[in-house]
Parts: C-alpha cells; structure tokens; sequence
C-alpha cells in the first residue's frame, strides 16, 4: 500500500489545490468553533457525552442484547455479522429474497467500509448513493474522501464536468444550484424506480430499540418510506444506552461536524410501517477486539462527525484519499492499523502530535495519545521501518553517554561550519528541501557555562 | 533560602541555540533564583518516545531522575521536553514516589516565572510587533494557556507578561493557535505536509505583520526560521526567553 507521506507529497504538490482543500476544511472547523461557543455547557456535554459512550462500550454485550430483545418487540429484525462479508451475505440474502435488483442507500460509511456496493454491483442490483456528495464520488467509482462531505476535495467546475458526462448538464456549467437541480432529478427517478432502501445508522437505543438516522438532505428519509424494505447497517459501537442520552449526542454532533445546531433531519425509526419489513444488521468486524484494549477501547467512543478531520493540520494539507482508509484522518489513523497493522503502518506517523483533534473531539476521545501509543504498538510488532528503528537506537546510545555527546557535538560544530552547501543540502536532507539549517553556534550551551559562569 | 533550580536545557538548544539557555538562566537568576546546571544532562527521550521506540527511551528517562531528582525545581525553556516527562515518562516509574515528585516541581520556563515566582509583569521596553507562536505542547499538553478548541474564558500567562512591557503590540491571528508542522521527526518523514504547514504559519504572521515571532519552544522556531531564511522573509525569530532577557 502507499505510504501516507508518499500520497500526501503528491497532493501537496498542487499547492493551489492543497491551499484550497485547506480553507474548505478550516472554514467549518471555523464555524464549529462559533456554533460551541454558543452552548454555555459545551465541555460539560463532551464530557457527559464521553461518559455515555465509555460507558456504553464497557457494558456493550448486555446493552446489545437489550437492543436486540427491545427492536424485536417492535418487529425490527435483528442480525448479526462477524465482519464484511457475513455483513454483505445478509444485506444481499435480504435483497434476493425480495427479488429487489434496485436499491437506494443514505450515506453510510459501515457500507464503505464493508465495500457493500462493489459487492452487490457484482451480483446484479444496482445500487445508487442518494447523498449528494457520496453520489458524485460514486460517478466516479471512487470512495469518499471524508466522512461527512464525500465530496470535499472537488471543485464545483469538476463536479460540473462529471455531471456533463454523466446526467447531461450543459457543458461548463458550475453553478451549484443548477447542478444541485439536476442531480435531485436524477436522484428522484431512482428513488421512484427503487425497491429497497438502505441506510446506516448514527444512533441505536438499548432502551427502546429504535434507532436514529441524521442527514441534511432527507434522502434516508425519501428511500425508506417510498420502499417496503429498510435495511439499516451499523457498527455495534453506534450504540447508546437510554433515549435520554439522545438529547447529548444529537446536540453535539451536527456542531462538531459542519457547525449546524441540529442536522436538517434527524429521523426516528421504530419499527416497519404496515406491511412493510424493516431489518438491522449489528456488524463488529474487529470491534469488539478493540473493545478488549485498554489502550484503544475509547476510539468506539466515537461518532463519526469528523471534527478531528476538520481540524487535523495534516488532514487539511494532504486530503483523505492519502490515508488508503475508509475512515481518514485522527480517528482512521488509529482504526486503520487496529484492522491491519502493517498496510496501515505509516498513518499513526502522519501526525504532528499537535492534539488539536483531542480537544476538538465531542466525546473526548485522546485521540493523538492513541496515535502516539499505536507507534509504539508498530514498534514491537516489527513494522517500524529498520532506518528509524537504528538511528533511534544510536540516537539513545549517544544520550547514554554524556561524554560521547558532547564530543559529537563539538565535531560537528567544528566541521558543518565549513562545509560546501551541496555536502548539506542535498536529497539526502529532508530537513533541507525547503528550510535551512539552523545556524550552527561557535559554542555549547554546556561550553558557554564552563566559560563564563562556573567559576563565578 | 532561595530553592535551588535545576536547569533543563534540552540538547538541541544546548547545541544548537546556546543562546536560549544564557538568557533562561539570566532572567532566572535576575529574579533571584539559585540555579544549577547539571553536567551530564543529554537529552529527555522525546525523538525515540515520538518514533515508538520506548525501550530507548527508558534508559535517559532514568538517568533524568538521577540527575535532576535532588533539586526543589526543574526548569526548562521548552514545552514540549517539559511535556515529555510530566506525561510520557509514567510508563517507566509506576510506583515511584520519587518520579511523582519529580514531575510535579518539573516545569516550563514561562510557567515557572509567572505561576511560581508570579512574575506578571517586567518593566523593560521591546518596542517591536511581536508574533506569539502557540507551541501546541505547551497549548494542549500543560495547558499553560488556552486552546481555541475548547470552550470557556481564554488564559494564558505569556501573553499578559509579553503585553506588560512596553511597546510590544501583539499580532492578530488569522489561526491564534494552529500547529507550525515541525512534530519532531515527523519535520523529516512527512516534510511536504510539514513545510506547507511551517509555510503556512509563517504567512499568516506575515499578514498580521509580526517582526519579531516567539514561541516557548525552540524546535518550533527551529522549523519556522528554517522557512522564514529559505524564503528571506523579514520576519526575526527569538526564544521567549530572548525576549524577556533584554526587558530586565
């Protein structure tokens, strides 16, 4: 797999694009910011919040039984699956059941990463992305680039060049409400033609066995009630204990994640309407393995708003397509390696260890703590890279060894000083591409004090 | 008695930027404090910790409680080595009281003048518009001011003692407190990122027309002056402790 500082070069290379990409994502941090500094109890919320969700993940088995019995009562059909492909087995098996070729899908990032929709491509069903923005990633056969604005790292003319090709729309046209129009077009006639819909899930509720779906668009809304068959996809950490608990999250989480009081549409399902049937399908797919680490039990913690992406300096910088990860940024950089460690292996290290996502985070997550103990994970295991691995070696040695280092350092005041530019700044420098070195002082700290002050 | 201070000085700033560490130790003695320089001090680990490699950073994580445990203080002019071993050094000293005592009188430069010796204000003049860089260590890490993430009444003791003397101006921030990019050796292992993030910071000073930009930490500047003399910007970098040492 490429490595994250491989792709992250790259798409640094387009300054412009990268600038760009940059102010998109720090303009919604910004008005993340303006919509917290509104709540009086922001931080008493993420802590309760974060309370909540602990709490919810160290009792999980119970509460998802209790899910379970509760959404049965109302006639919701419960199943289990271990990982991606028993959780692609049911939706499908579900899909040919009711002989449904078409099917509608509200974002759902437990779908991408169970690379649902490749799968039932391959079995025949269609099956169509209703969120604008994963629509348009969906065009272009590629993934979403961020959790919750798919599309964030396209133009509107690039969008407007896609949408040419593919729904027709005049050549050139940009502007957003004129493809916002031809996409809802399109959108409807497959909403009409459709005879499933399928969405994911934000929250389910122990207590009552319902669960709740936010969107901004209303399309889960629009392909669950126009179908007989709702199929609801969720990770088993989604998962929160009492309908009470509710009120915390769903203020939260459209703050943290593009800075609205509350999605557009938060919607409530309890169970299928007259005649319909409405399925829920519990994946863990390495969840509860995480659950069992005390190291990184508290990622579960999270709710998917994306504010740790928003803010990540180097998520801004090098977009979500170079973290090779369903989920990108902070959150993906500890998720991702807790699935496969050595694919993963360089995305703990894209990080500066600024820790702007841990205080972002609206459940307290300590996010780039975890990263900061996923290196050291990578470490034992082997993957991290032999160069690393010796210079820190020799590097600790030197520090051992206060006589050795001060003689290195003296060699190498004595030397650098008066060598030609090309022996310093050369490829083997990455230091010095775009900086300079510091400039090299005639003495220590440590000489300057023998000198001048010890004999004092 | 005056209590007797250890000075930290981390092995960059001793190798690289002496000058740091004279003027740490000046202000700190001007105010009255009895300070001592341990000898064989290298270096707190934090390059190995950041890297992953913990076995070695538990050998100088041990000589650091040799070397510094029989001071009332310990005092350094970088957050981030400040950070290192109040919050990443536990996993080598689990029960030792010895440690617990060390990381509670461990403190950063600017947190010592101004929390403990409540230094608030210094009569000096620095007639200069001056750019404070938020270390993100000593931001998010030791909390010595406010983060813009979180919600509540903003703090911090080194824009009040900087905004006591007279003529500074302080610059107005586009992003008060985004991360310059250095992160240790992540400056080497992903310097594209790094650059335009370190590019970046330097611009918005740029903008806000800082002349003289400070930080707490060294290694920060280290990566901003880096850019700042590559790109013959008219921007002078200096250590906190640069500054104040020049307003006594």
């Amino acid at each position: 797999m490429p490595s994250h500082p491989k792709l992250a070069a790259e798409f640094v290379k387009n300054k412009e694009r990268a600038h760009w990409h940059d102010q998109a994502l720090w303009f919604v941090r910004s008005k993340r910011d303006k919509a917290a500094q509104q709540i009086p109890e922001w931080e008493l919320l993420r802590e309760q919040a974060s309370k909540i969700k602990s709490y919810t993940v160290s009792h999980l088995p119970d509460l998802l039984e209790e899910f379970e019995r509760n959404a049965t009562a109302r006639g919701v059909q419960v199943h289990w699956a271990r990982n991606a492909t028993e959780h692609n087995e049911i939706v499908h098996g579900l899909l040919k059941k009711h002989n449904v070729t078409r099917v509608v899908k509200s974002k759902s990032m437990l779908t991408e990463e169970c690379h649902l929709n490749p799968y039932l491509e391959r079995h025949g069903i269609e099956i169509i992305d209703t969120d604008l923005g994963e629509r348009i990633v969906q065009m272009q056969h590629m993934p979403p680039s961020h959790i919750v604005m798919p599309a964030i790292h396209m133009k509107k003319e690039e969008i407007g060049e896609l949408f040419h090709e593919q729904l027709g729309t005049e050549k050139g046209a940009t502007d957003p409400q004129y493809l916002t129009e031809a996409a809802r077009q399109h959108l409807r006639q497959k909403f009409i033609e459709a005879e499933a819909g399928i969405t994911g899930v934000n929250f389910a509720i122990a207590e009552t066995g319902g669960f709740v779906v936010c969107t901004n668009e209303g399309n889960a809304d629009l392909g669950t009630s126009l179908n007989k068959l709702h199929i609801a996809c969720m990770g088993i950490e989604k998962l929160i204990p009492r309908a009470g608990d509710l009120s915390v999250f769903l203020r939260l989480l459209a703050r943290s994640a593009t800075g609205q009081p509350i999605t557009t549409y938060s919607s409530h399902f309890h169970g299928p309407a007259p005649g319909a049937e409405m399925h829920i399908v519990l994946l863990d797919n390495g969840r509860s393995e995480i659950s069992g680490s005390d190291e990184f039990r508290r990622s579960l913690n999270c709710i998917r708003c994306a504010a740790c992406m928003n803010t990540c300096p180097v998520y801004r910088r090098s977009g979500g397509y170079s973290y090779s990860n369903t989920v990108p940024g902070p959150i993906g950089s500890i998720l991702g390696p807790a699935k496969d460690p050595k694919a993963n292996s360089t995305l703990p290290f894209a990080c500066s260890l600024c820790g702007s996502c841990t205080d972002v985070c609206p459940v307290k997550i300590d996010l780039h703590h975890q990263l900061l103990t996923w290196r050291k994970e990578l470490r034992v295991k082997g993957l991290l890279p032999f160069s690393k691995r010796l210079s820190m070696k020799m590097m600790s040695w030197m520090m051992q060894a206060p006589g050795m280092y001060r003689f290195v350092g003296k060699m190498a005041r004595s030397i650098v000083p008066y060598l030609p530019r090309f022996m310093l700044y050369n490829r083997l420098n990455d230091w010095g591409k775009q900086r300079e070195l510091p400039i090299i002082p005639k003495q220590s700290f440590r000489e300057w004090m023998k000198q001048n002050h010890d004999d004092k | 008695m005056a209590p007797k201070v250890g000075l930290f000085i981390p092995c960059y700033i001793d190798q690289l930027y002496p000058q740091v560490g004279i003027a740490t130790l000046k202000v700190l003695e001007h105010f009255g404090v009895d300070v001592e320089y341990p000898e064989t001090q290298t270096c707190c680990g934090q390059p190995m910790a950041n890297t992953g490699c913990t076995n070695e950073v538990e050998p100088l994580a041990k000589r650091f409680l040799e070397i510094f445990k029989g001071y009332d203080a310990v005092v350094c002019p970088s957050g981030s080595c400040v950070s290192m071993v109040k919050h990443h050094y536990d996993e080598y000293f689990s029960g030792n009281a010895e440690f617990d005592a060390l990381k509670a009188k461990t403190y950063e430069f600017c947190d010592y003048l101004t929390n403990v010796l409540e230094i608030k204000t210094l009569s000096g003049r620095f007639p200069h518009k001056v750019g404070l860089h938020q270390s993100c260590h000593g931001l998010r890490e030791l909390r010595l001011a406010s983060s813009s993430e979180v919600m509540g009444p903003p703090f911090g003791n080194v824009r009040v003692l900087l905004e006591s003397i007279e003529g500074v101006e302080l610059s107005q921030l586009q992003r008060p407190d985004e991360c310059c990019g250095f992160g240790g050796t992540f400056a080497v292992a992903e310097e594209a990122v790094s650059c335009m993030m370190g590019e970046d910071r330097v611009h918005d000073h740029e903008q806000a027309g800082t002349e003289v930009l400070t930080a707490l930490d060294m290694s920060c500047l280290m990566h901003l002056d880096g850019i700042i003399r590559r790109q013959k910007k008219p921007i002078r970098v200096m250590h906190i402790s640069e500054i104040l040492v020049e307003c006594l």
